[in-house]
């Protein structure tokens, strides 16, 4: 075990995937001599050389399109897009291709390729560096979407997508880059996608949450604490597919549930999981689901990130308001 | 000195059969008599085949359907390519697909509403693609893959002249120039983008010249003559395969049929300008040459529709034949595994479809 932070254990990732197995290659803008503009490919160019880590023009379609095609010929590419808010350019091969091609061929052919992509807001970027757009690919058939929130998951569950024979959009969210760092295992080792992780056992009310807001969820556990609630926590760590089974399970138990996300609140994840909980654990609850997210604007400049990114101080404030119902 | 020319570029224009079939000898390609019979062998069988497809369509036997009549002569690159070599096409390349050994019926399905139709079972041809220009990319790190494995194996891709407009087909022609990729870029310039006129399509002179701006060779060839669809791509093809790097080809050719089973090309081109491509019919012209080796007669001719005829009577047969898919076929690809979530809406749509057919 060695103490690593996000970006560490990705890159600890990176090599051994590179290292296992000669069909994975990394792609992307600045991904090799510079190792990343976030440092998660550094020094793999220099182990493995320019034919297993590439750097490409500055071409987002380019990057997945010609990822697309390396995949159907037997590559495993795991393709870096530099910031979530500029995969659009590629978002048509994305969804138009990689996401079908499997179902379009019967099986034929099949595109296991990784998209990376650094997403979400909270470190005073320019525009289009802060955005969370998941939703969007979580509402595409086809697509497999992962985001950790802790080193030792980044490092697991990306293990996992590279060597996931579909295509996983992977995000990062930047501001736990270096946030945390935890024991990790050095060596190789997968965490099953699809499967969520309980943060903290609780008793009066359920927490779902992922990505940037785990971190928040858990700040906010010790203000209920001191109010006497006891919440448990679920980090999803996949999008999809997701884990309903461990959400239902909590709800069935604490007969409560509010769900934490920095995107939008509109089609977000968390109406998904809203209507789903209210679909089959209605029996169950005992006051209205909670969503405590970003809102639908777009993602301010940074002067004003923090009051559209749900603080702890509100995640606990909400989730109080439904334990009191 | 403060001004030079730094950059100066030429496209030539290849036509090796002229519009009444007469051979420029100096260009004609090392074929045998197999060989010249077999591309106008391919060319016919595309035409009736096409035909066929059109009157499937016109009576709701399959749906809405892209014809290729006049753009034949795609199948000179069949003969160019080798049996491990693939195919990126979009979705008017049936001629080429047939020639490369897919059956007719594959293109039914396909059309008819099956997604079996796209597997081209035994070859290495990519499914037709439908966003406009997407798939050149596709193509592209096909080749790379290639290169990286030193696999002496070469992809060629196929788009129309609207295609040349989007952004996707420019990050193709830069990736594979940059990467030097063994791919091949074959425009077939058919003159219109279901409504949109070639010159509306873009000022550039030529559609191949846009090769030379990513530092690769563009040529532009007659599309409609199959003999130097054949030498060029076979240039093309060959240079890829030995490390020469890509090159953009443009096929100059006329779609005359309506862009789709749902288009009504009368409304946006004259009968004038269709009747002038008419007389640079690809099989026409071909048929004139092999007349002239002495390689072509009425009766040959008549033998030939008739075995074509019963071969696609036979693939329409296999087409009628076919089941409508199971419903949970829609389910059963998305993944490798499916998740729990899509286990549960398959069950759901079973057990209505079971409900509604008075099995439960």
């Amino acid at each position: 075990m060695t103490q690593m932070n996000m970006i560490q254990a990705l890159n600890s990732a990176l090599f051994h995937a590179l290292e296992k197995d000669s069909s994975v290659l990394l792609l992307g803008e600045d991904v090799g001599l510079n190792g990343g503009v976030f440092r998660v490919t550094e020094g793999l160019q220099k182990k493995f050389g320019e034919k297993k880590v590439i750097d490409t023009p500055l071409s987002e379609s380019g990057i997945v399109g010609s990822s697309i095609g390396l995949a159907i010929a037997g590559f495993k590419p795991v393709a870096e897009i530099q910031f979530s808010g500029f995969i659009y350019p590629a978002f048509d091969q994305l969804i138009s291709h990689a996401a079908r091609m499997r179902n379009r061929t019967r099986g034929k052919y099949s595109c296991p390729l990784v998209v990376r992509t650094p997403c979400s807001g909270g470190v005073r970027a320019l525009e289009h560096h802060s955005e969370s757009t998941e939703s969007i690919f979580i509402h595409t058939p086809g697509l497999k979407v992962v985001m950790p929130s802790t080193p030792n998951d980044a490092k697991g569950l990306l293990l996992s997508a590279i060597f996931d024979p579909d295509p996983v959009i992977f995000f990062e969210p930047m501001k736990l880059y270096r946030q945390l760092k935890q024991e990790v295992k050095e060596d190789f080792f997968e965490i099953p996608l699809g499967k969520a992780k309980i943060v903290k056992p609780g008793e009066h009310v359920s927490m779902v949450s992922f990505g940037t807001m785990v971190p928040q969820c858990i700040k906010a556990l010790e203000l209920l604490d001191k109010k006497g609630i006891s919440a448990e926590l679920i980090d999803l760590r996949s999008l999809s597919p997701l884990d309903f089974e461990t959400i239902q399970d909590s709800v069935h138990k604490t007969g409560r549930l509010a769900i934490v996300h920095e995107a939008p609140r509109t089609l977000g994840l968390g109406a998904e999981i809203a209507a789903t909980i209210a679909e089959r654990n209605v029996l169950d609850l005992e006051a209205p689901i909670t969503r405590i997210t970003g809102f639908d604007t777009i993602m301010p400049y940074y002067r004003l990130e923090n009051d559209f990114i749900p603080s702890s101080e509100r995640i606990a404030f909400e989730v109080e308001k439904i334990v009191r119902f | 000195m403060a001004k030079k020319t730094v950059f100066s570029g030429k496209v030539e224009f290849v036509q090796v059969l002229d519009k009444d079939g007469k051979a420029d000898k100096t260009l004609l390609p090392k074929l045998s008599k197999e060989e010249l019979k077999q591309l106008y062998r391919w060319m016919v069988f595309a035409r009736i085949a096409d035909e066929k497809c059109l009157k499937l369509q016109r009576a709701g036997r399959i749906g809405t359907f892209a014809q290729i009549l006049g753009q034949e002569a795609q199948v000179g690159v069949a003969l160019a390519l080798k049996k491990n070599d693939w195919l990126v096409p979009s979705f008017r390349e049936n001629a080429l697909i047939w020639a490369l050994g897919a059956k007719a019926e594959d293109i039914y399905q396909l059309f008819g509403g099956f997604e079996k139709g796209q597997q081209f079972s035994g070859l290495n041809i990519l499914p037709i693609s439908v966003p406009v220009g997407t798939h050149p990319l596709h193509a592209v790190g096909i080749a790379w893959a290639f290169k990286l494995r030193n696999e002496k194996k070469v992809v060629a891709t196929f788009f129309g002249d609207g295609a040349t407009s989007e952004g996707d087909f420019h990050e193709a022609l830069n990736f594979a120039s940059v990467f030097q990729v063994p791919c091949v870029f074959f425009c077939q310039n058919n003159q219109y983008a279901i409504s949109v006129p070639r010159k509306k399509q873009s000022h550039a002179q030529t559609l191949a010249q846009k090769g030379l701006a990513y530092g690769m060779d563009g040529i532009q060839v007659d599309g409609n003559d199959v003999l130097a669809v054949y030498r060029v791509a076979r240039t093309a093809i060959e240079k890829a395969r030995f490390g020469g790097g890509p090159t953009l080809v443009e096929l100059v050719t006329y779609r005359m049929a309506d862009h789709t089973t749902a288009d009504d090309a009368t409304k946006y081109r004259t009968k004038t300008e269709v009747e002038y491509w008419k007389k640079r019919d690809p099989i026409l012209r071909m048929q004139h040459y092999l007349k002239t080796k002495r390689l072509w007669t009425e009766k040959w001719e008549d033998t030939l529709g008739i075995q074509i005829r019963s071969q696609i009577e036979k693939s329409v047969q296999i087409y009628e034949a076919l089941s409508q898919p199971q419903v949970g076929e829609m389910f059963d690809f998305l993944f490798e595994k499916k998740t729990p979530e899509l286990e549960q809406q398959k069950n759901k749509l079973q057990n209505w479809k079971n409900q509604e057919e008075g099995k439960v």
